[in-house]
């Protein structure tokens, strides 16, 4: 079940994603965490921050929106205490970046270096960038262009550096085009999509923080679509694919869209165990299929009609 | 994956009673009725497989029993859609449970008298809490309070496990007329309580919390603030309280709550980040100060 996504060899193509699997410590009740391919840490910025006010989440059609905007405890505790225990449990611990501004991410990446123990840095480009009025730096392929370009310049080498973009950017693949001409060693995709709720009684945003983020089933066929046309355009580029992810065969549609990896989100808030069982489903089906190599189904979708189907 | 963390389960329901305004579902989760302690709580997955409601549902736990191998008893109201699908369980159906939740009440070490009250479904941890506190010798005194007569939690179990048990209703239609608070000064001091633990709607904690102030004793509130996973997972569910080093967190309600010391939850402030919250847009890094950085005990995450 090995994976390779730029240099980087996972045991196994299942991941959880960033900002769903608290610190890992929280899911290492239910399961090992070792047994995942990777784990995505929260984003992690240089300051500790607060994040949004309460009520940050509501329920929607098969999925959610949430306004969370990245509580966390900063780069130096993170490093104390996070980091290690990660790597205490041997976890593959990729580590989500994020910041204000070039400088921060940048920053947040040299400490992160420094300390050693991230096996991957993926790059949270759905921030506010405080010079654009409520755009994000995804929302501007050069702005995006400079986050990862001063990340990738901070970071060590052997680290491979995964730029993060969200489905609603107007041109995703552009926008991936960009970031990969910046240095990015490969692309995580998609991230929440922009929405919002509003309270049924009060008649005000729910979550209290306006617009958020929508995540969960209702958005995998877009961000399927999105890792499907990223592929075709950048076939080379290794992908890590998330969004919706429910079941195993969740898992297989993105791998034959043309994910080298797949991260499973808002599912481990509705079954703690969702990564492993949905790892033990992945298993069954490729098993089912004869297929014994990740590799051979990765891309599936874009062979030619009539093309030989992987294990068929 | 510790012997006294949560576990899920698939647990086939044993009953599905109606309480007053409420339904009692007891399922049978032998390795959540050994391991709870009273004030946790479970999540329910609600829909079934292929249902379009995602979260699970969070529920206080009301009784545990060794009848059946260990079942354990959450009561709730119908609220929505997936409260109204729960009360349309049936025996033998299954429900993916997850449990036991978030930290429990302490337990006084010596028999001292405790004051326990409770707002609308939030008297449901009390009961559990009730009895741990009986069989440790303390005299347990309730108060609780509800909207409407229907809505008053358990009142008979509570006259049978406590020495007093005073209820309260915003209409009249039971006991005295008004809040719980408005009875629990005058409780308190018939029964020389020494400590108060409360649970129900934040603005009810927070007047509990005052009253308890101005007694001079302490209190353990166990809060409900809305969650998305109740594992700790997804940052939904954060309560601004006050740490050991005096500084405000966003402190997680299932993981790090639900039961907080009452004087460390900032009640004015809930639904809002302080300002002076660590890494509230105004904070500013105290950096003579180890204890900005250091890793307390109860860190928010
Ligand atoms: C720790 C804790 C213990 C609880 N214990 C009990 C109990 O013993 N008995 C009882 O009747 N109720 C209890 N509640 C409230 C109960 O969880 C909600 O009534 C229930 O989730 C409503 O679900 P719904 O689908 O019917 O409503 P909807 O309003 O349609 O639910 C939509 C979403 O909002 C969330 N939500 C809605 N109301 C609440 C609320 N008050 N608290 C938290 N989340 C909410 C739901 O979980 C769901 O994600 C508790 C809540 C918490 C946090
Ligand atoms: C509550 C919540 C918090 C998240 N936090 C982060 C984060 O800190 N960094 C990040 O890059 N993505 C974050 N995400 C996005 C997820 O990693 C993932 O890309 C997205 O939710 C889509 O996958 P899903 O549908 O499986 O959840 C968060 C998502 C949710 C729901
Ligand atoms: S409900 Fe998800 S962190 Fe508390």
């Amino acid at each position: 079940m090995r994976t390779r996504l730029a240099g980087l060899e996972l045991d196994n193509p299942i991941m959880a994603a960033a900002g769903c699997a608290g610190t890992g410590r929280e899911l290492a009740r239910f399961f090992d965490i070792a047994r995942l391919g990777a784990v995505a840490t929260k984003s992690v910025t240089l300051e500790p921050r607060a994040g949004r006010p309460a009520p940050r989440m509501s329920e929607s059609p098969s999925g959610m929106v949430g306004a969370v905007g990245l509580q966390g405890p900063g780069i130096e505790v993170f490093l104390q205490r996070d980091l290690p225990w990660l790597q205490s449990q041997g976890g593959t611990a990729v580590v989500s970046v994020a910041g204000s501004g070039p400088d921060e991410y940048a920053d947040v990446a040299r400490r992160l270096t420094a300390a050693a123990g991230a096996a991957m840095i993926e790059v949270n480009l759905s921030c506010p960038d405080p010079a654009a009025q409520g755009r994000d730096f995804a929302d501007v392929p050069a702005e995006a262009a400079r986050v990862v370009r001063a990340v990738r310049g901070a970071a060590e080498d052997g680290v491979p550096v995964f730029a993060k973009l969200a489905a609603d950017a107007a041109d995703p693949v552009a926008l991936a085009e960009a970031c990969v001409e910046a240095g990015a060693d490969g692309l995580s995709m998609v991230n929440c999509l922009r929405g919002m709720a509003v309270d049924p009684v009060t008649l005000r945003p729910a979550p209290a923080g306006g617009v958020g983020g929508v995540s969960g089933p209702a958005i995998r066929p877009i961000a399927v679509g999105c890792v499907y046309r990223t592929r075709a355009a950048l076939p080379e580029v290794p992908l890590i694919g998330m969004g919706g992810v429910q079941t195993g065969a969740d898992a297989l549609e993105f791998l034959a869209a043309g994910a080298s990896a797949v991260a499973v989100g808002t599912m481990n808030f509705a079954d703690p165990s969702a990564c492993v069982r949905i790892l033990r489903e992945l298993q069954q089906l490729l098993e089912e299929r004869g297929v014994d190599r990740v590799g051979d189904v990765v891309g599936a979708a874009h062979r030619p009609t009539g093309a030989a189907v992987p294990g068929r | 994956m510790s012997d006294n963390g949560p576990v899920q389960t698939r647990s086939p329901v044993l009953t599905v009673r109606r309480v007053d305004a409420y339904h009692a579902i007891t399922v049978v989760a032998p390795q959540i009725a050994e391991r709870f302690r009273s004030g946790q709580f479970l999540s329910v997955g609600v829909g079934g497989e292929h249902s379009g409601m995602l979260l699970r549902r969070p529920f206080a736990i009301h009784d545990v029993k060794p009848d059946y191998g260990g079942t354990v008893e959450f009561l709730f109201a119908v609220r929505g859609p997936g409260t109204a699908w729960l009360a349309e369980r049936r025996s033998q159906d299954l429900l993916d449970v997850v449990g036991p939740l978030g930290r429990p009440f302490p337990l006084p070490r010596d028999p001292v008298n405790c004051l326990l009250v409770g707002g609308g479904s939030g008297a449901a941890p009390l009961f559990p809490l009730a009895h741990a506190l009986r069989r440790r010798g303390c005299r347990v005194d309730f108060v609780l309070g509800a909207s409407s007569a229907d809505r008053v939690f358990s009142a008979i179990s509570a006259r049978r496990i406590a020495e007093t048990a005073t209820f309260t209703t915003d209409d009249g239609s039971f006991g005295v007329r008004g809040r719980v608070t408005d009875a629990l000064e005058r409780v308190a001091a018939d029964a020389r309580s020494d400590v108060v633990y409360a649970c129900g709607p934040m603005p009810m904690l927070g007047r509990v919390a005052g009253a308890a102030g101005r007694l001079d004793l302490p209190a353990q509130v166990a809060v409900e603030e809305a969650m998305g996973c109740g594992t700790g997972l997804c940052m939904s569910c954060v309560v601004p309280v006050v740490g050991e080093d005096g500084f405000t967190r966003m402190a997680r309600a299932c993981v790090d709550g639900p039961v907080f010391r009452a004087e460390r939850v900032r009640f004015d402030d809930v639904g809002t980040i302080p300002f002076d919250a660590l890494g509230a847009p105004g904070w500013k890094p105290w950096s003579d100060d180890p204890g900005a950085e250091g890793a307390p005990e109860r860190e928010a995450g």
